[in-house]
């Protein structure tokens, strides 16, 4: 008996004393990672595919050829941008689900710029475009930041529901009085004029004047947090909204703050998309295929650090694009599976900063 | 009817005599109903202890002891209950009473003591354990499923096994006993939109449905207005004409004197009486339950007059729940001076303080500041007149328990120009400055960007006290500032609040420690009923004097 009971030790769950060092920190965020790759790799072997084979090509066509970077660049630059502002949002605990429909409220900001506009230098019009997008994106996620501070209203019911506003109308411009005379009877608004297109890196689709100010922008965040009065009210607002009252910071004009960073960032990500990479508004799933979810992954990544959010944003894209290139073996649900994994396990083991697992072989008295 | 009394029992011991026909009617001539609910009829569950006989002991409790760390909470208490008597537990905040009811319910086990119900030695292990001994609670927090009719809750209090009654029956039976009790309440009612009276009718329901022979409330009138605690008080009377034991908890000497045949009176985890009503008095119980010993002030000294601070007048204000918390309250404070607010907790002094320092809005009246109208100001507008303000709730209110011990000295004066430059905050300034707070105030921290939540509790009240005393403000408010604290950091924040008010400040102190407020006040406001029913200068103010005011009693 006394064997057996030493054999099997003794679990016990108990309130860490010290909070984790920043790396244990980050030896739990690659060892959730890693959790999440291998439930991926039963996964992979459920629908027939050697896992090994799939992660050999999931690499070999993302982070291990100059064509897998070039895509991954292309992908980063929405998810940087849009995950530096969510990063900001989720601080505040202003749970932001809308960056998807904040993205597409940018691009049809973009678009009606670009298509009101057309001789109007590129010099003037891009910085324009972006500007619009900035407040639309923007405007959009004020809806529901007014709501919760006014109205205690969900913020994650609204900003969910107001994407399918967004993708509803973007649907409707584009079938209807968006709709190009020069396509065909094909959903797509016109082309956008040259001027209206940001350049590219040669050879890709890397639209690096985005890509420079998603990173601007995740730094300048960074810096935001860290130094102004601002940032210092949201982090108060974040963790403990009754010392905000305390100390005499308004809960809406905080909320409010947010909402245009996060809800604005998105807005010029959905930008670069139309600006970038299509030369014109169409159908949402294609404006966008899902960055704005992907965003909110790429935050919590990040541990809601922005600057940080550049790092997880090119790993996140990483996947994407390893994932694009198995499609040709698994379905594409496949891939968004995978991701999902990476975030639950992400989110499952936050529980471990809090609480600690003990494992004795001493004999039970 | 005729002959017997209703449920078979002689009015009890020290009860008003009734005639039966009284009772009868009372019972609202249903008496054979009446019969069939509490005698063969009750639902479920195991009762242990046969129907009581009058007079009989019910409840003997020796020996209590439980202790909480730091605290003794019980210390030798005795306790015995009869059948058919009203028995109230007396005392102030954190007397034990709480404590003592709860391991009677089987809450919380005791360290040391014996139980015994119906001269049998129990074990009571948990709240189940108590409802099948007979024993019902009624807490001072509800704990009811806010969007389930009132028969739901009822249905879910009953003991196990017989859960699934048809819902008609529940009805029912709620409709019966609300008629034999007086307690009107609808079954149908959705619980959210109940007001707290009726909302305890569900928990007294609950625990006799369940087959309570003993009934226990926590501070029942606390939430209640002057007619449902008439309602309330004529159903106590007569569950206790009928055999019940009900026990209660209050701090309201008027209540003692006119609801309970039999008091107990407790004080810091002890028994200081045990008697009768009708054998004592008002100022016998104020005595018993505040103690007369006498704290020294160790202050002494003469305000100016003549140089206001704070001037509040007419004030009235809503508590959370739309009720009139705070009424016709006028007050000043000079400089330098130190004034106590004393009352049993909930008598309208948080509402008070959260007005004075701009986080709840005014009903009506006014408030002022070095002649600054300040009236519905919002809080930084308020502190950057140079009110500061110590809150009750230290961990959820007083601090940031996530951000650095640096950051959190500047909680409440960030935006002063002395830590910021345009949009940006002055980080080596605030760094200065909470070294300089550190050395100052004693804060033990590894270093100032340490976590506040590392911090004991000792210490974070320093850092308040730091951020909150230094600086010259013109007025501290401080809501309970040494509660919780060891002996040793007690004494610290009372010598800092003395200190700053020898220093020019004025001090407005909201304490349930009376010792603290004898020892530190200039003068002493007592709050009742969130109305000002005395202010008292230190010199003739006394304990029992203070203890009168807080119990009601009108000087």
């Amino acid at each position: 008996m006394t064997g057996l009971r030493q054999a099997i030790p003794r679990i016990t769950v108990r309130r860490r004393k010290q909070p984790l060092t920043s790396r244990e920190s980050l030896t739990l965020i690659l060892a959730s990672v890693a959790a999440g790759i291998f439930l991926g790799g039963l996964l992979f072997s459920l629908a027939g595919v050697n896992p090994l084979y799939a992660y050999g090509k999931i690499l070999q066509g993302s982070f291990g050829s100059i064509q897998g970077w070039k895509e991954i660049l292309r992908k980063a630059i929405p998810l940087i941008m849009a995950g530096a502002g969510l990063a900001i949002a989720f601080r505040a605990v202003f749970w932001n689900i809308g960056a998807e429909g904040q993205m597409l409220a940018g691009a049809t900001g973009a678009t009606w710029v670009a298509l009101n506009f057309t001789t109007a230098p590129g010099y003037i019009l891009i910085p324009a475009m972006f500007a619009v997008g900035f407040v639309m994106g923007a405007a959009l996620c004020i809806i529901p930041a007014l709501l919760k501070s006014k109205f205690s209203v969900n913020e994650v019911i609204i900003t969910l529901m107001l994407n399918y506003v967004a993708l509803q109308i973007v649907t409707f411009l584009i079938d209807g009085p968006w709709k190009g005379e020069t396509q065909h009877g094909y959903p797509y608004t016109d082309p956008f004029v040259q001027g209206a297109r940001i350049p590219r890196i040669p050879g890709t689709f890397i639209h690096y004047p985005t890509l420079i100010i998603a990173v601007l922008a995740s730094i300048g965040l960074f810096y935001f947090m860290k130094r102004t009065k601002a940032g210092y009210e949201i982090k108060v607002t974040g963790s403990s909204p009754k010392a905000a009252r305390y100390a005499g910071i308004s809960y809406a004009r905080t909320l409010v703050m947010v909402a245009i960073i996060s809800g604005g960032l998105a807005g010029m990500a959905g930008v670069g998309e139309v600006a970038g990479i299509h030369g014109k508004l169409l159908y949402p799933e294609y404006v966008s295929a899902g960055y704005g979810f992907t965003a909110i992954i790429v935050a919590w990544l990040a541990r809601l650090h922005p600057a940080g959010v550049i790092a997880s944003g090119i790993f996140m894209s990483g996947i994407l694009v390893g994932g694009d290139a198995m499609r040709i073996r698994v379905p594409l649900s496949s891939v968004n599976i995978f991701t999902g994994l990476i975030l639950l396990m992400l989110v499952s083991t936050e529980i471990f900063r809090t609480y600690e697992i003990k494992f004795s072989r001493e004999d039970v008295p | 009817m005729g002959k017997s009394y209703i449920g078979g029992y002689k009015p009890a011991i020290g009860v008003e005599n009734i005639s039966r026909d009284t009772l009868a009617a009372r019972a609202g001539g249903r008496a054979v109903e009446f019969l069939r609910i509490l005698g063969g009829e009750r639902p479920g569950g195991a009762v242990s202890f046969q129907q009581p006989v009058p007079g009989e002991e019910i409840l003997g409790a020796s020996g209590i002891r439980k202790e909480f760390p730091g605290v003794v909470a019980n210390d030798g208490v005795d306790l015995k209950v009869r059948a058919g008597e009203i028995h109230a537990l007396l005392g102030e905040n954190g007397a034990g009473k709480t404590t003592l009811v709860k391991i009677l319910y089987g809450v919380y086990r005791p360290d040391g003591g014996d139980i015994t119900l119906g001269g049998e030695r129990v074990e009571i292990n948990s709240p189940r354990d108590a409802r099948d001994l007979g024993i019902g609670m009624v807490h001072q927090h509800f704990m009811l499923s806010e969007p389930n009719s009132v028969a739901e809750n009822i249905a879910l209090g009953l003991p196990a096994g017989r859960v699934l009654f048809p819902e008609e029956e529940v009805k029912g039976r709620i409709r019966d006993f609300s008629k034999v009790y007086g307690l009107k309440l609808d079954p149908d009612a959705k619980v959210w939109q109940l007001s707290a009276g009726e909302k305890q009718k569900i928990e007294i329901l609950k625990a006799l449905l369940a087959g309570a022979r003993m009934l226990i409330l926590d501070e029942p009138t606390a939430v209640l207005t002057p007619l449902e605690t008439e309602e309330l008080f004529s159903a106590l009377r007569l569950m206790a004409e009928e055999g019940k034991a009900v026990i209660f908890i209050t701090h309201k000497l008027d209540e003692v004197l006119n609801l309970a045949h039999q008091v107990t009176v407790l004080r810091k985890g002890r028994i200081v009486g045990n008697v009768k009503t009708s054998e004592t008095d008002r100022r016998k119980l104020a005595n018993m339950m505040v103690g007369v010993d006498l704290f020294p002030s160790k202050r002494s000294r003469s305000i100016e007059q003549g140089n206001t601070v704070l001037e509040v007048t007419g004030l009235c204000v809503k508590g959370d729940r739309g009720n009139r918390a705070c009424s016709g309250i006028s007050f000043k404070i000079q400089a330098g001076e130190i004034l106590g607010l004393a009352g049993v907790a909930g008598n309208g002094q948080r509402e008070l303080v959260e007005v004075l320092t701009g986080l709840r809005e005014t009903e009506s009246g006014g408030i002022s500041v070095l002649g600054r109208d300040v009236t519905n100001s919002g809080p930084r507008e308020i502190a950057n007149l140079g009110v500061s303000y110590i809150p009750e709730d230290r961990l959820s209110i007083g601090i940031v328990p996530e951000m650095t011990v640096s950051e959190n000295l500047v909680l409440r004066k960030f935006w002063q120009e002395e830590f910021s430059e345009g949009l940006l905050l002055d980080e080596e300034r605030v760094r200065d400055y909470s070294r300089e707070m550190i050395e100052e105030f004693d804060i033990v921290t590894p270093g100032p960007d340490t976590p506040v939540r590392k911090l004991s509790g000792g210490n974070i009240q320093r850092l308040i006290l730091a951020r909150e005393t230094s600086g010259g403000p013109r007025l501290i408010i401080a809501s309970h500032p040494t509660s919780g604290l060891d002996v040793k950091a007690a004494n610290d924040i009372r010598k800092r609040l003395a200190q700053a008010a020898d220093e020019g400040s004025s001090v407005l102190l909201d304490s349930e420690d009376l010792e603290e407020i004898f020892e530190l006040s200039d003068r002493i406001a007592v709050i009742v009923n969130g109305e000002f029913v005395g202010v008292l200068a230190r010199a003739e103010a006394n304990l029992e004097k203070v203890g009168l005011l807080m119990g009601g009693a009108v000087e």
